[in-house]
């Protein structure tokens, strides 16, 4: 009894004692959260960070790309120096061979007239007092423009004899002088331009005749090395566009419906369990071993052509494939049993369940699925090295047949080329461009799927 | 959705379909690979010939490095396998034998002008005028010491040659599926190596010993310039070597080596003065001329006074012209259709 009288006692003292150390563990313990927490905010700020950087990197050293020097020029199409039979026109009784072997002679011979020599007029008549060797002169001017005032002059044969004002690119030289990229403090011996060429395209800066304009030519032309200031994306946008279009049609309805087929109407068996493995491993097998795969297979079994756009497409809808298939499952299984076992109840058969009430509770997520995948296809490179892809191809596609290159492969064959000064702000022009594509890929797949779950 | 899926597996199937038709149908356009030299200028070519040829498409040039490119060139025939192959060296007799296993016997030749290869450091180091033995003491596994052959221990160039800076020795040199690297050895090594004077030894050894190199300061290039120049980048003192024509279009972050007293240009590999120079060639598939359209012309194009000739688009983008009694011959002997067998080379 008095045990427990001096037990009761002591109560007040141990609760004290156990109210202490919870009150120090508390403290403890709110240390922690609060710590957890700052790491949490330190973590965001250094990922974020990262990604800031690198935009910042991109976008300053990508930029100014869009902007470039171009000239603008009286371009007189003198009879002297275009000396050229008219435009064959199909006679009565020509054969359409015969009439399409004259104007294929008539523009060979078109292609001949010394285009340069015409530039280099136009230029001297902005430039009278300058005394400059026709050499030097002509590196201020992009050497493809000259096909420029002939497919000009074709297509419309008319102008011959009169002056046009003409909008003609300056050569990449002239654009990383006039926007610094290569430092204009050194020596002639360290520089592309001649001291002339220099000064001459420093003159037609200051005068107005060169300015910066939008290089809308990164969108429309291919990528060119004869020509590197008019190089541009259009023949790599075609090529990934046809690769993405081989990849919705053949990954998604075939993703979807394995992933229909394995979730509802599979039985569950060894069997299943071992496929359901390997396409879980098959998501996580890197992307070159589908190049090789698709080297050995689609090429040299198959006998697709090289360099095909269709060939990417299958080896990139093998890589997408597994990603849809899980993805479609994982929607599967969220929805609620109840909606099967209502549907079911009320007499449907498994296929009208299925199709009628629990497939289109699932768009949503197969969509972004799907956008997803073709965000992530639409990035790769290394399948795409092996299958030939990163050839240089100066022709947009007409077909996913036609040789081809893609965004991300033209990313690296700028990357290695060999004007470094000019091609490292077009290298990041082309990831802009890539990355622009992709975030409005996601943005579509967010407006998408929020759009369909309301409507839900 | 389902209208849509239905749509989708009728479009795989028209795709498919047009697949069938589409390899049933011939292919018209050249298709090229090879050498990451001879890129460029294949490249310049292949774009002049799409403008200057309305009736024919624009050849597609690839690359992978000349010994990629005629592996490439020697899987068969047909039109899944490509036309022509860039080489920065002479094809080997391994490789024509390859080929003929493969079907492919009508290998034509077609040597289309010369390049530099040049040693060059950034832009703000000191000057090098660099002899081959130089670079062979700079980088070989072992070099002869009182006339015995010990471990090679050198850390900074002047070591080597008082005349050489005073600064770590590092090289970047192209690795061996660059054709490259063949003339480096050839023209650099084997001749430093026998200024070197090395001790007698067997025929077999010597060769082992002059182009075993040290890895500790030597970084192998598999990609392209750009990536040795990355290197110079990041480590200064890092002597890279480099195709004339890249130096030429980075001359403003370059600083290019003597090499015997020689600086390279157009002019002195032209003259042959400056030592490093080597023939740039593509090998054209016999069986396909007539089959793929434009490949005669393409030729005759690409060795044209306008293309490979003095003053010609290829001379401006770095490549040297070969003389024109040379052209002609390569000319007349592709047109006689004359194949390279393994016994000539």
């Amino acid at each position: 009894m008095t045990d427990t009288f001096s037990k009761t006692t002591d109560v007040p003292q141990e609760t004290e004692a156990r109210l202490e150390r919870i009150r120090t563990g508390l403290a403890k313990r709110h240390a922690r959260e609060k710590r957890f927490r700052l790491y949490g905010v330190l973590a965001i700020a250094a990922a974020l960070a990262f990604v800031a950087i690198l935009f910042a990197m991109i976008l300053s050293k990508g930029l100014p790309a869009f902007q470039q020097a171009s000239l603008s020029l009286p371009v007189t199409f003198s009879e002297e120096l275009i000396e050229v039979d008219p435009k064959p026109v199909r006679e009565a009784g020509q054969s359409a061979a015969d009439f399409q072997a004259a104007s294929l002679r008539w523009q060979r011979d078109v292609t001949l007239i010394n285009w340069n020599r015409v530039l280099e007029n136009a230029v001297r008549t902005i430039a009278p007092d300058v005394e400059i060797e026709t050499r030097d002169l002509q590196s201020i001017i992009d050497n493809g423009e000259r096909f420029k005032l002939r497919d000009a002059f074709v297509a419309d044969p008319s102008i011959l004899g009169r002056a046009i004002q003409m909008d003609v690119l300056a050569s990449a030289d002239v654009d990383n002088w006039l926007k610094g990229n290569i430092n204009r403090d050194l020596p002639d011996a360290q520089q592309q331009l001649s001291a002339d060429a220099r000064a001459l395209a420093d003159r037609l800066y200051e005068e107005g005749h060169i300015r910066m304009a939008f290089a809308w030519h990164i969108f429309t032309n291919t990528d060119s090395r004869s020509a590197p200031a008019s190089a541009g994306l259009a023949g790599a946008f075609m090529g990934s566009l046809y690769m993405m279009l081989v990849v919705i049609v053949l990954a998604v309805p075939i993703g979807v419906a394995s992933a229909i087929y394995l979730e509802e109407f599979a039985p569950k068996n060894r069997l299943t369990d071992l496929i359901e493995v390997n396409i879980n491993n098959l998501a996580a097998v890197p992307s070159i071993v589908f190049g090789l795969l698709g080297a050995a297979v689609f090429i040299n079994y198959f006998r697709l052509p090289l360099s095909a756009p269709i060939v990417g497409g299958l080896v990139l809808t093998l890589m997408t494939l597994p990603t849809i298939i899980i993805a479609t499952r994982s929607a599967l299984r969220a929805v609620p049993p109840s909606l099967r076992q209502a549907a079911l109840g009320l007499g449907a058969s498994k296929t009208q369940t299925v199709f009628h009430h629990v497939l289109p509770v699932t768009y949503p997520g197969i969509l972004t699925a799907t956008i997803i995948g073709v965000a992530q296809a639409l990035g790769e490179t290394a399948p795409l090295l092996l299958i030939g892809m990163n050839a240089f191809v100066a022709a947009v596609p007409g077909s996913p047949f036609e040789q081809s290159t893609a965004l991300p492969v033209q990313i690296f064959l700028w990357q290695g080329n060999e004007n470094r000064n000019f091609f490292e702000a077009r290298t990041s022009a082309a990831i802009i461009v890539l990355l622009a594509l992709m975030i409005s890929l996601n943005a579509i797949a967010i407006f998408l799927r929020s759009r369909l779950e309301r409507r839900r | 959705m389902k209208t849509f899926i239905l749509a989708a597996s009728a479009a795989a199937l028209a795709i498919a379909a047009s697949a069938g038709i589409a390899t049933a149908q011939s292919r018209d356009t050249i298709q090229i690979a090879g050498s990451s030299t001879v890129l460029p200028f294949a490249s310049i070519v292949a774009e002049e010939f799409g403008n200057a040829f309305p009736e024919f498409k624009t050849p597609v040039v690839g690359s992978g490095g000349s010994g990629g490119g005629l592996r490439q060139f020697c899987e068969g025939t047909g039109e899944n396998t490509i036309d022509i192959a860039n080489s920065s060296r002479r094809i080997r007799a391994g490789e024509v034998e390859a080929c003929n296993a493969a079907g492919v016997n009508d290998i034509l030749e077609v040597q289309i002008g010369y390049d530099g290869i040049v040693f060059a450091v950034s832009a703000d180091k000191a000057d090098f005028a660099l002899e081959p033995v130089h670079v062979f003491k700079a980088i070989a596994a072992q070099v002869p010491v009182d006339g015995e052959m010990v471990a090679n221990t050198y850390t900074n160039w002047n070591e080597i040659d008082p005349s050489l800076p005073d600064q770590p020795i590092a090289m970047a040199i192209p690795a061996s599926n660059h054709g490259t690297r063949e003339v480096f050895e050839e023209r650099v090594l084997h001749a430093g190596c026998e200024a070197a004077e090395l001790p007698e030894m067997e025929e077999e050894a010597m060769e082992e010993a002059c182009v075993a190199l040290r890895q500790d300061v030597v970084i192998e290039i598999a990609g392209d310039y750009t990536e040795t120049l990355a290197r110079l980048q990041s480590n200064p003192d890092t002597v890279g070597v480099f195709g004339l024509s890249f130096y030429d279009q980075n001359r403003d972050t370059l600083k290019v080596a003597t090499m015997s007293g020689v600086t390279p240009s157009l002019e002195t590999i032209a003259s042959g003065e400056y030592p490093v120079s080597r023939p740039l060639y593509f090998y054209v598939k016999g069986e396909h001329i007539g089959v793929i359209p434009g490949l005669e012309e393409y030729v005759a194009f690409f060795l044209s006074d306008q293309m490979a000739g003095a003053g010609g688009a290829l001379e401006a983008a770095g490549m040297i012209p070969a003389p024109e009694e040379e052209t002609a011959e390569v000319q007349s002997r592709f047109d006689a259709k004359e194949a390279i067998t393994a016994d000539q080379l």
